[in-house]
């Protein structure tokens, strides 16, 4: 199926949004010339395909739903933020905060991701193929980080129920954040992962990172520091 | 927010358009910091023409400064005028003028009001040189003023352009007075500058005097720092302002969107990188 071309040296963002709203529009598009615009397919809500050639600014394919976005260069911060399901690859690599708060879909990075790469992610299952930086996975509620480089200073802090899997080495754990047993089930869904971002990795040389709950209850010791 | 555009010519080719290209940068950081802008432009034959000191000034125009100092050469940009005088002549002549920077080889133009027609009235198109810094601001810590856009420069040929806001720049410039320094303002990021002219005064060089600024100061930042000879950039431990670099043989730019790093030529061949937290990067002119 040919698809439908925005160039976005001729055409604004809004437009390009507006297009991949509509109800009853073309199911693939290719996105041209973003030179780092912000909020490039945005919001979108349908089962479509779109290519960005190039690299992109801040929050692209934030809130996605059920779409198939992929960047063919680098993302500014906030790449699949909120992302509620679909897929978003990034080429590239990818500034801050990528996949923040995402509740589902999966986020896949080819390249490097840089700090609090999946902060605070409610679902979303984010694959990245190089290195994440400092505070990635911060506070993550529930979802997989895969990181088949190495990983930054704090890794997993103050984290709740997400799962962190790590092919390389953490420069740190962060607050309550441990490395936990690679049961089987933890390499079947390992391996499943790394095939759905088409990567070919061997699970069992990751290491499992996860909370140790240790933050989830007040603890009688720590009155006297309220 | 506030938006941050660099630019450091290694090919000399290219120093006919460094105006050219430092306003299209700064075009792409208006909405980053839509109050009021400045640039610091180095190596601009008619603003700093070789030998002679430059001092940029707020507060007077090329009438007031011809009329007092004549035979003095003085240009009107905007809120700024540049004058190529001794700094002491300058203090005595013109008392209630504020020195917004001074050195040779190099501008400092300031002013409120939107960053493009900023750039306009400052004719920043058609300057010419080997490296180039701009700002954007939206004012956190103080008045929207000329006085409170960036640059600071506040060294000789030194200017520093700051995203974030420092947390404990109060007790620094106590420090920093109670050594002597002199203060034009409650910025906080003039604490910086003055910071960093110290260091260098005392004799540490750019890398060790952002080092001890990276030890000493609390907050955010996102630092741009040029010297008379370099181009620095330093982050704070969070980095959670932006803070993008691109490098090519024929220059190394910095900017706080990748956007404003899209106009520059040759840049899908550039590497491009965000800056490590509390790593000090400097480019020295080859």
């Amino acid at each position: 199926m040919a698809a439908t071309l925005i160039d976005l040296a001729e055409t604004p963002v809004r437009e390009l949004n507006r297009a991949l709203h509509a109800p009853g529009g073309a199911d693939v598009w290719r996105v041209l010339n973003p030179r780092g615009a912000h909020a490039v397919a945005c919001g979108v809500r349908e089962d479509l395909a779109v290519d960005i050639e190039g690299h992109v600014g801040y929050y692209c394919a934030g809130m996605n739903q059920r779409a198939t976005v992929t960047v063919h260069g680098n993302a500014g911060t906030g790449v699949a933020e909120n992302m509620m399901s679909g897929t978003v690859r990034v080429r590239g690599n990818a500034s801050q905060s990528a996949g923040a708060t995402a509740h589902g879909g999966l986020l896949v990075i080819d390249g490097d991701a840089s700090a609090r790469c999946g902060i605070s992610m409610k679902g979303v299952d984010i694959v990245v193929g190089g290195n994440v930086g400092h505070m990635s996975a911060f506070m993550g509620q529930a979802g997989r980080l895969v990181v088949c480089g190495d990983a930054g200073e704090a890794l997993g802090d103050s984290l709740y129920e997400a799962r962190i899997y790590v092919l390389g080495t953490v420069k740190s754990l962060g607050a309550d954040c441990v490395e936990k047993e690679m049961r089987a089930e933890h390499l079947s869904e390992l391996g499943e992962l790394l095939k759905a971002a088409e990567r070919d990795e061997d699970p069992s040389e990751f290491r499992r990172y996860g909370s140790a709950r240790a933050l989830y209850h007040f603890k009688v010791d720590n009155s006297a520091a309220y | 927010m506030c938006g941050i555009v660099g630019l450091h010519l290694r090919e000399p080719s290219l120093e006919p358009r460094l105006g050219e290209l430092l306003t299209a940068m700064l075009g792409q950081v208006v909405e980053r910091g839509p109050d009021s802008a400045g640039v610091a432009v180095y190596g601009d034959p008619r603003l700093s023409p070789p030998g002679r000191t430059v001092v940029s000034l707020l507060g007077t125009s090329k009438a007031e400064v011809e009329a007092v100092m004549p035979g003095v050469r003085a240009y009107d940009a905007d809120a700024t005028t540049v004058v190529h005088a001794d700094i002491d002549q300058l203090a005595t002549a013109l008392p209630h003028a504020r020195v917004i920077g001074s050195g040779e080889g190099f501008a400092v133009l300031k002013g409120t009001g939107n960053p493009v027609e900023l750039a306009d009235a400052f004719g920043l198109a058609d300057v010419t040189g080997w490296q180039g810094v701009g700002h954007t601001r939206m004012a956190t810590e103080s008045a929207v003023t000329p006085e409170g856009a960036h640059p600071f420069s506040v060294g000789p040929g030194q200017c520093l352009v700051h995203n974030g806001s420092f947390a404990n720049h109060a007790t620094i410039r106590r420090e920093l007075r109670a050594q002597g320094v002199q203060f034009d303002s409650e910025n906080d990021s003039e604490v910086g500058a003055r910071f960093v002219a110290h260091q260098l005064e005392q004799g540490a060089d750019l890398e060790k005097a952002l080092k001890l600024l990276c030890e000493r100061f609390d907050g955010f930042y996102t630092l741009l720092v040029s010297t008379g000879d370099s181009f620095a950039v330093v982050r704070d431990a969070i980095a959670c302002k932006p803070a993008l670099v691109a490098e090519t043989d024929a220059w190394v730019a910095m900017a706080s969107e990748y956007r404003a790093l899209d106009v520059l030529p040759g840049i899908e061949n550039a590497r491009i990188f965000e800056p490590e937290p509390e790593e000090v990067y400097v480019w020295r002119r080859r």
